[in-house]
């Protein structure tokens, strides 16, 4: 499994990377893209809607289910990665190229993991 | 095996519609097509085989065990048929004189008096077509209840976790906002979170019960408390009624709406094998909203008549009819003694499934009994031998036994959802369980094998990936192929 030292992970398998300029780019971990499988959907929000961290963004879906990405982060969507809603299998392919959205105005964020933290607990998740 | 569509000939053909007997009715302007419908030309036993080529590629209930999860696959009496045949419901015109068709009407009436008895409920349309469609036209009576209450900021709908995903997708369709309300650990409703949940902006709770674990929620009548408490609805979802008919009522439960499905519980035939039935019953405070076209004793007998604050018309004219035919068939069949003794059945035969498997998989929630499905759990499986759910699945096929739910709950990692229902027999029952047990100990020997299931059908494994991705919903001839 892939954990760039670069970013920051949740606990519900959402990576993020803040860009130093106070927006932040949010993907699925490789660990969520194996678990999920091949997935088939992406359902993302849209430019200018408010995010709360902690709270549903979207959701993907694989041939098995649907399932809910939360948001690391408080902020306004400011971009959104539409290549994915024709290619939802770049997240299986490019965990971490295949951004999700980017958020800015940023005021608040969610619980977050470094890259050692985040493989202990997909290590005791197996 | 080919289409319908590339079996055609042009100019080939026959005439299995009878000639138009009603004044014909005109489109609107710009509504009509422009060019002719391109339907495929066949003979009638060209058709007749094509459909007879597709019945042996399929797996029926008439074909071998089917325990699909929360589907209720129980066997349906030929006897159905024949009454749903008979000339004076089969050729009835639809637009025919209410004062003509007495005996129609006659057996909705019934239908409704005997389903009310059964759910507690007092009155019901039959109009849905289906569950979900029972789900949406449900909701659109709680809708229209807050509204004209004046209550206009109930905008939301709890649904456990454990719910059918037709719930949150009728909420949505309905223009509620859906609020996931998380299970205990006994795979009940969390109470503390339903409390949390519950407000002065909750239109309705949407609850099975026994859920999709197969449990029966010992704090039921806690749980419509709370909703009430907080001036929403209850909501039955009756997918699992067949666990409960004649035993329990979701109106004594505190639910203030059901819907059931005739085509699981009440022995119709479906999956394919023929129109749903999703009537909606109610309580009395309810049933100004029922939909347009209710059954109701006039002076010239039944007549079809429009509550006073109805939802409208879901369906056209009298829904999917013959249905309720055949459902009324086997409630008169059973009567009152057969009813509950369907639903005992039923939970004995999951029961007894389940012991036989306890051991070899794991059962998720399975400490104590179930009711009519149960759920195993194979994560474990997965993990030791590399044999998912899926797999499992795929090598029943190869038995003649057709897979059961897989990886449903949700909340059940590499979940195998089964739902005997009482029709099988103990020998049907003993020889699922050995053809698993055989299963499971390939796994360790060769998981490869299982992996390849099944090889005995026409198709092995569907490219379901490339499906979903890319559907071809429609045939093109291949000259306009893109």
């Amino acid at each position: 499994m892939n954990t760039p030292e670069h970013l920051r992970y949740t606990k519900s398998h959402e990576w993020v990377l803040f860009a130093g300029d106070g927006t932040a780019k949010v993907g699925l971990t490789d660990h969520a893209q194996e678990a999920l499988g091949d997935l088939v959907f992406v359902n993302l929000p849209e430019v200018g809607d408010a995010l709360t961290c902690g709270e549903t963004l979207g959701d993907v879906e694989s041939v098995k289910a649907v399932s809910d990405i939360y948001s690391p982060v408080t902020g306004t969507v400011k971009a959104v990665n539409e290549d994915l809603l024709d290619a939802p299998e770049s997240i299986n392919a490019d965990p971490y190229g295949a951004w999700l959205v980017e958020v800015e105005g940023i005021t608040g964020q969610e619980e977050l993991l470094d890259a050692a933290a985040y493989q202990a607990l997909c290590a005791q998740e197996d | 095996m080919e289409l319908l569509f590339e079996k055609s000939r042009k100019g080939r053909g026959c005439d299995l519609l009878p000639p138009l007997d009603v004044p014909p009715a005109h489109l609107m302007e710009g509504m009509g097509r422009e060019a002719p419908l391109d339907l495929p030309e066949l003979s009638e036993v060209e058709l007749s085989r094509h459909y007879s080529a597709l019945e042996r590629r399929a797996h029926g209930v008439n074909n071998g065990f089917y325990p699909l999860g929360s589907c209720t696959m129980k066997y349906n009496p030929r006897l159905h048929e024949e009454l749903a045949a008979l000339p004076g419901f089969a050729g009835v015109h639809p637009s025919q004189d209410p004062a003509d068709v007495q005996g129609c009407l006659k057996v909705l009436r019934l239908a409704e008096e005997l389903l009310c008895e059964i759910t507690g409920m007092d009155a019901m349309t039959f109009q849905p077509a289906a569950g979900a469609h029972g789900e949406l036209t449900a909701l659109l009576m709680v809708k229209k209840y807050h509204l004209d209450r004046g209550d206009a900021g109930r905008t939301k709908i709890l649904a456990p976790d454990s719910a059918h995903g037709t719930n949150p997708a009728s909420a949505a369709m309905c223009g509620f906002t859906v609020v996931n309300v998380p299970s205990n650990p006994q795979g009940g409703v969390d109470l503390e979170a339903l409390r949390a949940a519950a407000g002065p902006d909750t239109a309705a709770l949407m609850l099975t019960n026994p859920n999709t674990l197969g449990l029966f929620d010992p704090n039921i009548l806690e749980i419509t408390q709370i909703v009430h408490d907080a001036g929403g609805l209850c909501y039955y979802d009756g997918a699992n009624l067949n666990a409960v008919m004649g035993v329990v009522r979701p109106g004594d439960m505190g639910f203030d709406l059901v819907h059931l499905n005739l085509h699981k519980t009440f022995s119709t035939p479906h999956g394919g094998g023929g129109p749903g039935s999703g009537p909606v019953g109610c309580k009395d405070f309810l049933r100004d909203y029922l939909p347009a076209g209710y059954v109701e004793e006039g002076p010239r007998g039944l007549e079809l008549r429009d509550p006073e604050k109805t939802i409208g018309r879901v369906k056209a004219f009298c829904g999917n009819f013959t249905v309720v035919v055949k459902a009324l068939a086997y409630l008169l069949t059973l009567g009152a003694e057969g009813i509950p003794q369907a639903a005992q059945g039923a939970v004995l035969n999951a029961n007894y499934l389940r012991e036989q498997l306890r051991g070899t998989y794991d059962i998720a929630y399975g400490e104590g009994p179930c009711m009519h499905e149960f759920v195993l759990t194979l994560e474990k499986l997965k993990k030791e031998t590399g044999v998912s759910a899926l797999d499992v699945a795929k090598a029943l096929i190869d038995q003649g036994i057709h897979p059961p739910t897989m990886y449903f709950p949700l909340i059940v990692e590499e979940a195998l959802m089964f739902e005997p229902t009482e029709t099988e027999s103990r020998e049907t029952l003993d020889h699922a369980a050995a053809v698993l047990k055989a299963i499971r100990a390939q796994a360790d020997t060769d998981p490869a094998a299982l992996h390849a299931a099944p090889v005995t059908t026409p198709i092995g494994r569907p490219d379901e990936v490339q499906a979903a991705r890319h559907p071809v919903l429609r045939y093109r001839p291949p000259e306009v192929q893109p």
